[in-house]
């Protein structure tokens, strides 16, 4: 008994010596073990308190920014959409026809050649231009994107090859600078650039977005570019410039790009 | 839609709470400690919030609002990051006309700690990204671009550590391929490393030499891709050993629950990304005790 005794006391003291040294070492390594991970998403509602000071600190930006936007640059005497055509539009003619009169001088001074028409894709107009005022933010809303001009070297042949995409496609691309008509069965019956009749044998000047360039809408024809030249200036940037040039903006569908009956 | 609660391994939870119990008798210092982890991704300089009737996120966002948000949870837990997976840069007005500088400015006094860097915010070339630099008082993480090049050399680090209530953590950055997606002409000589490769490389590092306890990467290579050239946060996740969590960024991705993966050491780690424009905060909270992971491993609740 005595001896049981005596024993039940070691195994006690041994108890509170091990419970010593694991406490010891529990309290100076602190927790730091990972044991529990928990993870969610939290919506950015009406429900979140606005911090007042910021608030007030975006403010001035804010007010900066939309009265820029929304000072009236010029008057659009039609509603212009790109759906108002089927191979050319009033949307489509007159982003085509402010890059050619926005971007040929640029292009002349930067290379001392002259630009000869203009390319681009009818997915890349955002949205139509009511009828009214037109502003900055008409362009931020027609080209949210930051793409920029560039003009491109083609061939004859390459030349060929854009016109071939160009009809496949039955889209309305928008172009300017080109006169093409088409017969009834698709074919070619005439084309002109910049007035004169296509030449096979020499290179064109195409102005166009970097993003169709660089194979954006599967124009696959400008990967044979012979020579890309950016002329750094953001499309966006090229409408603006204009909307503050001209008084009125009055696109026409027209006979730059039709099909015979 | 009803979000479905995933508790794994209860078992283990329930056996962690008792040991917590444990060491909060025998220490004053407390049993558990609580890191909260906040984040955004591919915020395109949307400031405001969406107008009420916007088609994809009527009334959501909002960065007033998500200051107000993070403050609170700050409140709660002061051991909290607040971190940026790229993509600041371009899509409202707002950086057109200040070129980026509103963004840092508010995202400093919102005290993130740190962003990694997306392919739009190169969009006014790199230079561009430098004028901004003096702006953002947190850090730029990026490990696999080579800026020594660059007029960016000295602006980035590969990684940083924060120690929050004792928790040492480990965070580093990871971009995507800017060749074919962005122009050169803006990143310049920018030379993109292999993201696997290095991820392996600074998590061994930040898990032998730092001695992190928690290893955190901010990725803008994007969640998943079909392509198996491309690189991706899922994958990303399987190859890494040491990578605890991978906020994500680029593909725009609304995930329901953040994404548990199974790493290279055969441990569940998670990948998260909160969709774009600043209508979501990410938050993961992260718990450690003296006991740490069962043989059951550690519970994950998503």
């Amino acid at each position: 008994m005595t001896k049981l005794k005596h024993f039940d006391c070691l195994k006690i003291k041994h108890f509170v010596v091990f419970i010593t040294i694991v406490m010891g070492y529990s309290c100076k390594e602190a927790p730091k073990k990972l044991s529990h991970i928990t993870g969610k998403e939290l919506k950015i509602d009406s429900t979140s308190q606005a911090v007042n000071s910021l608030e007030q600190f975006i403010l001035p930006y804010h007010n900066h920014v939309e009265n820029v936007l929304d000072s009236t640059l010029a008057y659009a005497s039609l509603d212009i959409t790109k759906t108002d055509g089927s191979y050319n539009t009033t949307a489509g003619n007159l982003m085509a026809d402010i890059i050619l009169e926005q971007a040929a001088p640029i292009f002349k001074r930067r290379t001392g050649k002259n630009l000869d028409f203009v390319l681009l894709n009818h997915g890349g107009i955002r949205s139509s231009i009511s009828k009214g005022n037109v502003s900055a933010r008409t362009a931020f809303e027609v080209m949210p994107f930051e793409n920029n001009t560039v003009v491109v070297e083609l061939s004859g042949p390459s030349v060929k090859e854009m016109l071939t995409y160009l009809i496949t496609s039955k889209r309305a691309h928008p172009v300017a600078g080109i006169e093409l008509v088409l017969n009834k069965d698709d074919s070619i019956k005439s084309i002109k650039i910049q007035g004169q009749p296509f030449d096979a044998n020499r290179n064109y000047y195409v102005a166009t977005s970097d993003y169709l360039v660089s194979g954006g809408d599967d124009m696959v024809f400008f990967k044979d570019a012979l020579e890309v030249t950016d002329i750094d200036y953001k499309i966006r940037n090229a409408m603006i410039d204009y909307f503050s040039k001209v008084d009125t903006l009055s696109p026409k569908v027209d006979l730059r790009y039709y099909k015979l009956d | 839609m009803k979000r479905r609660q995933f508790i794994k391994n209860t078992v283990a939870t329930s056996t962690l709470i008792g040991a917590g119990g444990l060491t909060l008798n025998a220490c004053s210092s407390g049993s558990e400690k609580h890191l909260t982890i906040l984040h955004t991704n591919d915020v395109h300089s949307h400031i405001d919030a969406f107008p009420k009737d916007h088609a994809d996120f009527p009334g959501l966002g909002g960065l007033a609002r998500r200051a107000g948000l993070v403050q609170k949870i700050r409140e709660e837990n002061p051991n909290t990051l607040l971190f940026d997976a790229g993509d600041i840069f371009q899509g409202t007005p707002y950086f057109n006309f200040y070129g980026g500088e509103l963004e840092f400015k508010l995202m400093s006094k919102l005290k993130y700690d740190a962003a990694t860097i997306g392919n739009h915010d190169f969009d006014n070339g790199i230079d561009g990204l430098l004028a901004q630099m003096p702006h953002a008082q947190f850090d730029f993480l990026i490990a696999n671009y080579d800026f020594t090049n660059t007029v960016m050399d000295g602006q980035t680090k590969p990684y940083k550590t924060y120690i929050k209530d004792g928790i040492k953590v480990g965070v580093y950055g990871l971009g995507i391929q800017l060749a074919g997606l962005v122009t050169q002409k803006l990143y310049k000589e920018t030379e993109y490393l292999d993201p696997y490769e290095i991820a392996r490389d600074i998590e061994t590092q930040l898990k032998e030499t730092e001695n992190c306890d928690l290893i955190v990467c901010l990725s803008h290579m994007g969640y998943s891709y079909e392509n198996e050239n491309r690189t991706d946060d899922l994958t990303l996740g399987k190859k890494t050993k040491h990578t605890d969590l991978i906020i994500g960024g680029h593909t725009h991705t609304f995930l329901e629950r953040p994404t548990i993966v199974t790493n290279a050491n055969d441990r569940e780690v998670l990948v998260n990304q909160v969709g774009c424009f600043g209508v979501n905060l990410g938050r993961i909270d992260f718990y450690f005790d003296a006991n740490g992971a069962t043989s059951n491993g550690v519970s994950i609740s998503v």
